[in-house]
């Protein structure tokens, strides 16, 4: 717990590298979470091969869903569509550094589930995406 | 007579447990559900040490004893809200099931498509989507009473909604999130002027008010024991029994008919006639056990208490720079200081807070609307009851300087 609010986090709250929107974009999703109503939605454009060329998020919540979001930002440029399908929540808990309950879990996990929601193409991101 | 805080919390064991090595809970959110004092949890431990039983049909010693608790916590949840008779409080398993309760049977038997519901802007989501519901079903027309700037409803458009001749008003007695005493007693009178028939959603209010609904003369009036130091799981909808006569049943299945052919059936008297199917007895046990307690104590020393602590809490709170209230001053609201700090999500200040015991409630709290009408997602949120103190709201605000400091 007391990682829980370490540095990394706070700064990438509080100045965050990939906050905005790409118009045009090659993907988009949004989604928010019920439990607090932090939103999300990622922008991202492609490539001539498919990988990840620049990715934003933008949107509004705590401390947790905002870092998270900027560093899973930061990690998938330069990515194909393929390996970010692939990642899955301890990726997340890695990146943050820090280990989260399951009320909390959800705020980390958010932007995660909206970027998968949107790389799949789906209409909804469901918990799956993130398990 | 005042109350005894320090003698009160002797009565709630979880009050004296460490969160973590050192740290007392500081208890902060009563709102969302009371804590539960030794009385209760000896009733409900005896109620199945001694006496478990199913209700109502049995003839042997257990289920007469049963049957007499759950009954008799009845006749004191009637006494304490002033029913007039114990026939007209139904046992459902919260206010959230209450005000479905109506809008299933009350509602689909009364209204038809074009009629107009009055809510406001203030509910708590139990009481907006029971309605959604059945606007989807009956094509009901729904319109809402504003809140203020203050935290208030606007009353000077309740009285033109009135003169759209609706059929029921719905409202909170008092808002989870603002804390706003709605003047019911008035708000009620006017809506009878106009024929609506009027429920109230009085999840906040019963805990920490005394609430006498034939003063107030509400057609229906819902509550949860949860809130109220009793069990979770159990709740009352109180409704004039003209009315609950008129009603069509609303789940079928034991104890709420009084005879079953296998092609039809008869529905059995009120207040069976609500109750299908084997209750929570031992929560209907407890619930009369906090009834007692609060009687105890007394409802009046209760508010005053409560109020007194709020007006300290509000006036400490305001101290804070960057932090923002929202609801009305502490002699129009009940126990809750819901609020934001500048720059700090909720959840942040919830979790940091959380580091030194202290239990906030942290997002909507089930009232999402509102929150757009002020234009912020969420709020973090304290709340108070008999067992609060000024030293618990020291705390808070100690709490909420090293959170901003965290985040400077």
């Amino acid at each position: 717990m007391d990682d829980l609010y370490r540095e990394v986090i706070i700064e990438h709250y509080k100045n965050p590298s990939y906050r905005g929107k790409l118009d045009p974009h090659d993907i988009a999703f949004a989604d928010n979470n019920p439990l607090c109503g932090d939103h999300i939605e990622i922008n991202l454009r492609l490539d001539e091969n498919g990988n990840v060329k620049e990715a934003l998020f933008d949107g509004h919540g705590c401390a947790i869903s905002q870092a998270s979001a900027d560093l899973l930002m930061e990690s998938i440029i330069g990515k194909p569509l393929e390996e970010v399908k692939q990642l899955k929540k301890d990726d997340i808990l890695e990146m943050l550094g820090i280990d989260l309950g399951p009320v909390r879990l959800k705020c980390a996990l958010l932007s995660l589930k909206v970027l998968k929601a949107g790389v799949y193409g789906l209409g909804e991101a469901s918990d799956e995406l993130v398990e | 007579m005042s109350l005894d805080v320090n003698k009160i919390r002797k009565d709630f064991p979880i009050l004296q447990r460490e969160t973590r090595d050192g740290v007392r809970v500081v208890y902060l959110d009563s709102t969302a559900t009371s804590q539960k004092p030794q009385q209760v949890i000896d009733a409900m431990n005896n109620y199945y040490q001694r006496s478990n039983a199913n209700i109502h049909r049995g003839v042997h010693t257990l289920a007469e004893e049963a049957t007499s608790m759950y009954e008799g916590a009845r006749e004191k949840i009637a006494k304490f809200i002033n029913a007039k008779s114990s026939r007209e409080v139904i046992y459902t398993r919260n206010t959230t099931e209450s005000i479905n309760l109506v809008a299933y049977s009350w509602a689909r038997a009364n209204l038809k498509s074009g009629d107009l519901v009055i809510l406001t802007e203030m509910e708590h989501h139990s009481n907006l989507v029971p309605w959604h519901m059945l606007q989807v079903e009956k094509n009901i027309e729904l319109d809402f009473i504003p809140v203020t700037e203050n935290g208030l409803l606007d009353v000077d458009s309740y009285k033109s909604l009135l003169d759209r001749a609706p059929k029921l008003v719905s409202f909170t007695h008092m808002s989870n999130v603002l804390g706003t005493i709605n003047p019911v007693q008035e708000m009620i009178q006017m809506a009878h002027q106009v024929g609506a028939i009027v429920l109230i959603d009085g999840a906040q209010s019963v805990p920490h008010l005394q609430v006498d609904v034939q003063k107030l003369d509400a057609d229906f009036y819902a509550f949860s024991a949860h809130k109220m130091c009793g069990p979770t799981g159990i709740g009352i909808l109180y409704g004039k029994s003209a009315l609950l006569e008129s009603m069509p049943p609303f789940l079928g299945g034991g104890d709420m008919i009084k005879e079953v052919k296998l092609k039809s059936f008869r529905a059995n008297t009120l207040p069976h006639k609500f109750e299908a199917g084997t209750p929570a007895i031992a929560e209907a046990v407890g619930f009369g056990a906090a009834v007692d307690y609060l009687s105890n104590i007394g409802m009046d020393n209760i508010a005053a208490h409560e109020h007194q602590i709020t007006e300290y809490a509000l006036e400490r709170l305001e101290e804070i720079p960057g932090l923002k209230l929202f609801g009305p001053s502490a002699d129009k609201k009940g126990g809750v200081a819901a609020f934001t700090l500048d720059g700090i999500h909720p959840h942040d200040v919830a979790q940091i807070l959380d580091k030194d015991g202290i239990a906030v409630r942290a997002g909507h709290h089930c009232a999402q609307p509102l929150h757009e009408k002020f234009g912020i997602p969420a709020t973090s949120r304290a709340s108070f009851y008999m067992y609060s103190t000024k030293e618990e709201v020291d705390l808070l605000v100690n709490g909420l300087y090293k959170v901003k400091e965290m985040f400077k």
